[in-house]
């Protein structure tokens, strides 16, 4: 009885959530979109012929899986980070503080939809990506796989910045000058095989790398790391950031009083 | 006695700023009571109902709902607890019935019953037509109707208000107060009001708690309480006084004006007493009124009494 109605409790989460960012589509959906099309029409068509194939590649099909996985990750942090903020700005967080849901129940829910926008979007950016490519999965257990525990990983980011955000930047704060820079960086419009050895070295820690290369090996088949190391990293940074939200939820911290 | 609705033991908290808004209270509600939690503000008030619907997290001590530990069987007492916070605090982009059928999605019940019960409530609390409109766009005073339905629509056993009636017009605090007696004696909930208007609490509550500097000052039930009251003061309305104020035996009576006097009645005194004794010194009384809500004189006389331990203030 206990579980059913945990399940009853997180789908009524997850609605809300998802009946929110549907809600507000020129705000969550459309923008992206748009955005995304401009990379593809400025790097894809314009500039891409004349950067010629990468890793033996179109440039066009090699920046593919990259602009996706960028969507996904922006999408899926700001989502909850901006929701779970809000919740807790005008208070109505504590509509679920008084219930009886677990705090894993709440974490879930934030976290579906985060990774439901996420890959929403994600979905919108590869159907335009068609418009400009042939898109030929190399595998697709790995791609799904990949950009559902990206999205996830992410969303949970985004619920850590929502619990101690005070106040609107701070929650603008962490995408605009970490994800941002990490995830251009993390090899979405060029190789790191062609970065010399320092800053080949350096890309290494930048863990959207590993995620980037991950979904395109399962797109494209081809790949800058051992996809083995993402999975592992990606897993073990999911199991982390999950302990640290529920260790935040159930203290209460940026929540109680 | 039975399992309490409500038991707080030793409750205390203190904010990291140091203020000290409970001393450890103690404080134990029976089922199917309406019971009253008055006290000034910064009393504590805030803060134990905040401990009770986990809103705020205790220094120290324990709260129980229907014999359930709120820290170790928060699922047990929570769904016993219902809350209608002092201020609004739902969703302004959502419709009614979404933030009412969310709240009971969060309690795990299931669409169809919830739905039932989501109907009942909001044409009891005359929100229904309203089911659709964007809650931002309601009235202050259905503002407060939807978080009393959002509060009851998973059949709380437990039902906690923070002053419900603040800022209402007295009609619409009228209905408010029917609604919650008839809920408290249909339905048997449990109703814990705190409330600013003295009136309220003595016309609706049988029992009392004044809680004062993080302290319970007083527990008891509203009639015994009352009865600790000597005397009682009342302005009179009568015909025209011709010439000096006579004296009356018994009852103290001064001039407020040529039509209107004020007189103190003794608790082993009745106002019908007074009305005949003024009779037989021809002076005929038209109407009469409390000179001052009767709790009010009492809760005044108990926070000056204990004014030196006030120093809460969150």
């Amino acid at each position: 009885m206990y579980w059913r109605e945990c399940l009853i409790a997180l789908l009524t989460l997850s609605r809300k959530e998802t009946t929110r960012y549907l809600r507000i589509w020129v705000q969550t959906l459309f923008p992206p979109a748009i955005t995304m099309t401009l990379y593809f029409v400025i790097f894809g068509n314009l500039i891409g012929p004349r950067i010629g194939p990468m890793d033996g590649y179109s440039y066009m099909d090699f920046i593919v899986p990259g602009i996706i996985m960028l969507a996904v990750i922006t999408n899926s942090y700001a989502n909850v980070a901006s929701s779970f903020f809000s919740a807790k700005f005008q208070r109505h967080i504590e509509e679920l503080m008084v219930s009886p849901a677990p705090s894993v129940v709440i974490l879930l829910g934030y976290v579906s939809g985060g990774v439901g926008r996420g890959l929403l979007v994600g979905l919108i950016v590869t159907l335009v990506s068609l418009i400009f490519t042939q898109i030929q999965i190399h595998s697709i257990p790995i791609t799904i796989s990949v950009v559902l525990l990206t999205s996830i990983l992410f969303s949970l980011g985004g619920f850590i910045n929502g619990v101690f955000a005070r106040k609107f930047d701070d929650v603008a704060i962490v995408p605009t000058f970490i994800l941002t820079p990490l995830t251009y960086l993390g090899g979405v419009f060029y190789s790191v095989s062609l970065l010399p050895d320092t800053w080949r070295i350096v890309s290494l820690f930048n863990p959207v790398l590993y995620m980037v290369n991950a979904f395109r090996y399962g797109i494209l088949g081809a790949s800058d790391i051992d996809i083995r190391v993402a999975y592992a990293l990606v897993l073990l940074s999911i199991a982390i950031l999950t302990a640290i939200s529920l260790y935040l939820l159930k203290r209460g911290i940026g929540l109680r009083a | 006695m039975g399992v309490p609705a409500l038991n707080l033991r030793d409750l205390r908290k203190t904010y990291a700023s140091g203020v000290v808004a409970l001393h450890g209270i103690d404080l134990r509600v029976e089922p199917g009571d309406f019971f009253g939690l008055l006290g000034p503000n910064g009393a504590g008030k805030s803060t134990a109902i905040g401990i009770v619907s986990s809103l705020v997290t205790p220094s120290g001590g324990s709260a129980e709902i229907f014999g359930h530990d709120i820290e170790r069987e928060p699922w047990e007492a929570r769904r016993r607890l219902g809350l209608v916070p002092q201020e609004v605090n739902f969703n302004g982009f959502e419709t009614v019935e979404q933030i009412v059928l969310n709240q009971a999605g969060y309690y795990g019940i299931p669409r169809r019953r919830a739905r039932i019960s989501c109907e009942r409530y909001l044409r009891e609390l005359d929100l229904w037509d309203k089911r659709h409109a964007v809650s931002r766009t309601l009235s202050g005073g259905m503002k407060r109707r939807l978080m009393i339905a959002r509060g009851l629509v998973h059949e709380p056993r437990l039902l906690i208000l923070d002053e419900p009636t603040a800022g209402v017009d007295i009609e619409l605090r009228r209905s408010m107060w029917r609604f919650l007696q008839a809920l408290n004696r249909n339905s048997e909930v449990t109703v814990i009001l705190t409330t600013h208007y003295l009136e309220e609490a003595e016309s609706l509550c049988r029992n009392i708690a004044i809680i004062n500097g993080g302290r319970i000052v007083e527990n008891t039930s509203t009639e015994a309480l009352l009865n600790r009251l000597d005397t009682h003061s009342f302005i009179l309305d009568v015909e025209t006084i011709r010439g000096e104020l006579p004296q009356v035996e018994g009852f103290a009576l001064r001039r407020l004006g040529p039509t209107q006097l004020e007189a103190d009645v003794h608790r082993a005194q009745s106002v019908t007493q007074l009305v005949q004794a003024l009779a037989t010194h021809g002076i005929q009384v038209r109407s009469l009124k409390n000179k001052a809500n009767r709790l009010e004189e009492l809760f005044i006389h108990l926070l000056h009494r204990d004014a030196p331990a006030s120093d809460a203030g969150h």
